[in-house]
């Protein structure tokens, strides 16, 4: 993934959002103008805005999907914590999966949303280096699904709901992961996820990493933020072991279909999340907004299935999975 | 002759009984161990069940050579055959998946990497499925998920316990997403067996990886491997590139599962049928 340059202007930008720079550093220097009470520079500023508004428009509504891989893997896209802080209240983390360690990489919690009581789960990135060197990038290891897991029979036996984010490049490939069984780790949520008696909404809010998203990612409902990928294999994976030269990673980016546009139409996904305009990052805020009118959409019809309904429920949406020649 | 072609020609026989190994295919009526480089007479190896009489090692079986060994003679009845992968993304790398899919059926005679049906095992009926890794590594798309699924469906109809043989690359990417998804499915499958208190054998062959070990392999009630079979989620390549340094011995082999405790038991391909036969009385009386 190409870095964010570093510029004037005080926020990260995307490579491609390039065109924007220059407008923004413009609107920047009116504001400041603006400040010191020199000059007044209200209508500039609006003009200015509109300007914004247009390029950006124009700029996101015809990305190619490796930018949206770029959109989805951006350092400053709001991660699961930030989007916990904005959509729930009361959130108390809950650490540990009773056997060998806590993960960080995949925080579990309790909160209250609108009033209801429910249990959050979700990978998380950092926004900085250092962050992301504690988070292992949101790579979680065996003891961050046994967490999970621990957290999702937690909420059954209080019949809570379970709302999870993914956002992860995958499960962590390390020696310890295998050690301790990463495989088993995973296979293990993915039967169990499958017989939860209280109502399951998943949300891929940046990258779905193959089975390492998939890990918490079962839920009666899946959804995914416009900007954000789910897929088996990163592109450039898939680039060097089907095309044979990582550098092709556009190409399968391409071929693969992972956009959320791509899984809806494969019907693997329920619903799509409307971001703000220029990407979640633009407007966390209204990001999380649109996030929380989702989940409170899709968990109402789930609240009144009794539990053996919302096991059928479940499974009948994973067991049509699969296309292929009768 | 320079010294240049009889490199080449090495090269070359290295890479013809690589291929050789990976698709299964005695070459001769003798074959040289890959392991400990015995000459063995081809029928005598067959006899042994592939498995080197010198040094132990088990030669890798076509999913038709482990039906012969495992079920009681002539008691497998295939189901879901007919089933074959669909292109259905356009998908082309080197080659189409279309036509991939195509020469795999061609060359190997199978129509995807898991053949299933019922079979006898010491006499007790069971739901057997058995995946082959000459069809594309293994991998498992749409009609590998679908068959295992369908599999686990029909042991709940007859009550009857699953036995799967597996080894695999892992997903296959060809399919993208609608492989992930069927990590779901068969595991979903799974979870559904088990409320009807019906027993899953799980037995991993040489090499069972990726998408597959992450779901249903690793799901055994019992969780069997064959000798020195590579076990892992992520291949030894990926590991190595992420932490950049050398994996120790018999990393990610059924003995170190076995010793790390993600395994019930490593059993020779010579025990393998009895093994099975006395864990399918246990769950029956």
């Amino acid at each position: 993934m190409p870095k964010p340059e570093k510029t004037k202007y005080s926020r990260p930008i995307l490579e491609f959002e390039k065109p924007l720079l220059e407008l923004y550093e413009k609107r920047e220097k009116l504001a400041q103008i603006q400040e010191t009470g020199k000059m007044e520079m209200t209508e500039e500023i609006k003009q200015l805005d509109k300007r914004i508004e247009v390029t950006r428009q124009q700029i996101f509504s015809g990305l190619t999907p490796t930018q949206i891989v770029q959109v989805a893997r951006f350092i400053a896209r709001p991660n699961t914590l930030d989007y916990i802080g904005m959509i729930f209240e009361d959130f108390i983390e809950l650490h540990g999966d009773r056997n060998f360690a806590d993960d960080p990489a995949l925080v579990c919690g309790i909160a209250n949303l609108n009033g209801r009581s429910v249990v959050v789960m979700g990978h998380n990135k950092g926004h900085s280096t250092k962050e992301n060197l504690a988070r292992n990038f949101g790579m979680a290891n065996p003891e961050g699904y046994r967490k999970a897991l621990r957290v999702m029979r937690l909420a059954e036996r209080y019949d809570k709901p379970i709302i999870s984010f993914v956002d992860t490049p995958g499960a962590y490939p390390g020696l310890g992961a295998e050690e301790r069984g990463q495989a088993e780790a995973i296979a293990k949520n993915l039967r169990e996820m499958a017989e939860l008696t209280v109502p399951f909404v998943s949300i891929i809010t940046g990258e779905g990493g193959s089975g390492g998203a998939l890990g918490i990612a079962m839920g009666n409902r899946v959804l995914m933020m416009e900007f954000s990928i789910y897929s088996v294999i990163s592109p450039s994976g898939c680039a060097s072991i089907l095309f044979r030269d990582a550098a092709r990673a556009d190409e399968a980016a391409v071929a693969m279909k992972i956009t959320a546009k791509d899984l809806l139409e494969l019907g693997v996904i329920d619903d799509i999340i409307k971001e703000p305009q220029g990407g979640a990052h633009n407007d966390p805020e209204l990001s999380a907004k649109n996030i929380k009118s989702a989940i409170l959409k899709q968990l109402e019809p789930l609240l009144p299935l009794s539990h053996r309904e919302l096991i059928a429920d479940r499974y009948n949406k994973f067991r049509k999975m699969g296309i292929f020649n009768e | 002759m320079s010294i240049h072609d009889w490199f080449k020609r090495k090269k070359l026989q290295k890479e013809a009984e690589y291929t050789r190994e990976r698709l299964d295919i005695p070459g001769n009526l003798w074959i040289k161990c890959y392991k400990c480089n015995q000459t063995i007479y081809n029928k005598d190896l067959e006899a042994n069940l592939k498995v080197c009489p010198k040094c132990g090692y088990h030669f890798k079986l076509g999913s038709a050579e482990r039906v012969r060994q495992v079920s009681d003679n002539g008691s497998f009845k295939e189901i879901d055959q007919h089933l074959t992968s669909k292109d259905f993304l356009n998908f082309t790398d080197t080659k189409s998946y279309a036509g991939r899919i195509k020469d795999s059926i061609l060359k190997t005679g199978l129509n995807d990497a898991i053949i299933t049906g019922t079979a006898k095992i010491g006499t007790y009926d069971v739901a057997l499925g058995i995946m082959d890794f000459s069809f594309m590594g293994g991998s498992m798309g749409s009609v590998v998920g679908e068959k295992f699924t369908r599999l686990v469906e029909l042991a709940v109809e007859k009550k009857i316990p699953v036995i799967v043989f597996s080894t695999s690359g892992g997903a296959r990417m060809q399919e993208s997403i609608m492989s992930l998804m069927q990590m779901a499915k068969t595991s979903a499958a799974l979870g559904r067996l088990r409320e009807n208190g019906l027993p899953y054998i799980s037995v991993m062959t040489d090499p069972t990886s990726g998408g597959v070990s992450a779901s249903f392999a690793m799901l055994g009630d019992i969780n069997i491997a064959e000798p020195a079979a590579l076990v892992a989620f992520a291949g030894p390549r990926v590991i190595e590139q992420t932490i950049r340094q050398k994996l120790p011995p018999g990393f990610q082999r059924s003995e170190y599962l076995l010793e790390h405790g993600m395994l019930d038991i490593v059993c020779e391909r010579q025990k393998l049928k009895d093994t099975l036969t006395k864990i399918l009385r246990f769950f029956k009386d």
